[in-house]
């Protein structure tokens, strides 16, 4: 208890502030550093814009020479309008909507199992080196392989769709939570059973925080897996969602729509990067890589 | 990980405990797949359920549909040979983009934005964009795999030559190590594990954007065939062509593993002399 204290207990009290208002407030106390980073930071940030509106550029002059027939490549400005017009309809949010649902009701799945799952394997040395054959088996076996298995058992329905956005992302997070609980340190275990701490104790206190930044990196990891695979089975499956819209265009066809639809999933892939990165800051706030990143 | 017997320990190494030892980890291996496949044979004994035959059926139907010479030929090796060049692109692209990108601190503020869109982008999304834009051919499927696997390979190169260590750089650069020289010697070696990284999610990426393409739009082919079986309700030879599947997915990540040590052989050397 003593020990583990030590370790957390000055990471809330100089890094909390910083994580939860950013990286503003944290500047405060080293102003002199920032005024060395300001403005190359915001160069990158001009050149980054630039990138993204020469891209667009690119894009626009390609298709008004029309390189490509243009009903197989809408210009870029057509494109953003009609995205501007799906943003209008009803029938874009419920789409969004459903693919959302799935992707998060496969996540929550998929993690909570893992983290049972690999929590108890990962504790009982016996069941560990039982399970690791198997294991390292059904891993690389890709997703889509059980796509028709899904669609014969469950339908074209969500519960196919979440059979396969379920099984990828288990398997990130639980090897995650495998290496996470086989690395605790052994002289913590030994300290904490020396204090008399017991096991619920000890699973709180060292195996937890120990497992913890390998738990969230499989979390980050199987968020965005996750989203590939919801899309991938309403595009495949046709379950409905943003995947399945897609396909409706792809085979109207309507190409603005199409591209429109695909810049949608590239944001919506960035919105889940971002949120899972933020959660991971504010997660593991008191650990060594996260307060470093502040530091420097 | 759980990689067999614990050899920390090195207790006297007497013959017999040495051959209880490996039979342990033997019986370790093929326990519970055994036991599995025992359980699935046990329960589906006798079954008249459509959609979960027995193993027997399943391997007979696997021997007779995929070991056949026509299915090889038309639908197995192409699609294998598919997959092979699409990651060898891939990887071909990524490196040398990558590296071009990394080395180039402006090219890279430049283009960072772009090319994290672009890897958030659901691989999967961009096959009807491509069936648009190049028609239903191998060209297009070539595409498909090379846009999804391109990315993680290209964005750790990025992320490898960017972090080599700048005082290796200097000491080579006041040798007067410079171009291919350096490349060669100090800039791809020091980006390798990040390289090789990306290189394994490219080849997972790739295995699944292989059989999608197939199962899109196409008359042959893996992800062709399984998909046929399903609508046929050719169950059996569909839980064979998922067994395959899954076996070139454990043989592309068998021989991933092997190449890595060797390339990287001296990176997991120096990473075990770090620990010790």
């Amino acid at each position: 208890m003593q020990q583990i204290d030590t370790v957390t207990g000055p990471g809330p009290g100089d890094v909390a502030p910083g994580a939860r208002s950013g990286a503003g407030a944290r500047a405060g106390g080293r102003a002199g550093g920032r005024r060395g980073v300001a403005p190359r930071a915001g160069g990158t940030a001009v050149l980054g814009t630039l990138g993204v509106a020469g891209f667009a550029l690119t894009w626009e002059l390609v298709a008004w020479a029309e390189v490509v027939n243009p009903a197989y490549l809408p210009r870029f400005s057509t494109t953003a309008a009609r995205l501007v017009t799906e943003l209008g309809e009803p029938r874009f949010w419920s789409a969004l909507g459903d693919t959302v649902v799935t992707w998060a009701l496969g996540l929550g799945i998929a993690v909570v199992a893992a983290v049972v799952a690999g929590a108890v394997i990962g504790l009982v040395p016996f069941l560990r080196r039982a399970t690791h054959s198997t294991v390292e088996f059904l891993r690389p076996i890709p997703s889509v392989a059980i796509i028709p298995l899904a669609v014969l058992v469950a339908g074209l329905s969500r519960e196919a769709a979440l059979v396969i956005v379920v099984y990828a992302p288990f398997w990130q997070v639980f090897i995650q939570v495998l290496y996470g609980v086989g690395d605790v340190d052994t002289v913590a275990d030994d300290t904490a059973r020396s204090f008399g701490l017991g096991r619920l104790q000890r699973l709180r206190h060292v195996v937890l925080p120990t497992a913890l930044p390998y738990v969230i990196t499989g979390f980050r990891l199987a968020a965005s897996i996750a989203l590939v695979l919801t899309i991938t089975a309403e595009l495949v499956i046709g379950n409905p969602g943003i995947g399945r819209q897609i396909d409706v265009y792809r085979s109207a066809p309507d190409a603005p729509g199409l591209y429109a639809l695909v810049l949608v999933t590239g944001l919506l892939g960035l919105l889940v990067n971002l949120v899972t990165r933020l959660v991971e800051r504010r997660v593991l706030h008191w650990h060594p890589s996260v307060r470093r990143e502040g530091v420097a | 990980m759980a990689a067999g017997p614990a050899p920390a320990r090195p207790t006297s190494a007497r013959p017999m405990s040495a051959v209880r030892r490996a039979l342990a980890s033997l019986g370790y291996a093929v326990g519970l797949p055994v036991l599995l496949v025992v359980a699935w044979a046990l329960a589906t004994r006798g079954t008249t359920n459509l959609y979960y035959p027995p193993p027997s059926r399943v391997l007979t139907a696997f021997v007779s549909t995929w070991l056949s010479p026509d299915t090889l030929v038309r639908d197995v090796l192409p699609s294998l040979g598919r997959f092979a060049v699409g990651v060898l692109l891939s990887i071909v692209i990524g490196v040398v983009v990558g590296t071009a990108i990394g080395a180039t601190p402006w090219l890279r503020a430049l283009l960072e934005p772009m090319l994290e869109f672009f890897r958030a982008i659901p691989p999967v999304v961009l096959v009807p964009v491509l069936m648009l834009l190049l028609g239903i051919d191998d060209t297009m499927k070539l595409a498909v795999i090379v846009s999804g696997s391109v990315w993680p390979v290209l964005l750790n190169t990025i992320e490898g030559v960017r972090g080599t260590d700048p005082v290796l750089v200097d000491t080579s650069r006041s040798y007067r190590v410079r171009g291919l020289l350096a490349y060669r010697y100090v800039v791809l070696p020091a980006a390798s594990p990040q390289i090789m990284a990306g290189v394994r999610l490219a080849l997972s990426i790739g295995l699944i954007l292989m059989v999608i393409s197939e199962m899109f739009a196409s008359s042959s082919g893996l992800g062709y065939q399984i998909v046929y079986f399903q609508r046929q309700y050719m169950v059996a030879e569909m839980w064979s062509g998922i067994l395959l599947l899954g076996l070139v997915g454990v043989a592309v990540a068998a021989v991933f593993q092997l190449v890595e040590r060797r390339v990287l052989h001296w990176y997991h050397g120096s990473r075990e002399v770090a620990r010790a």
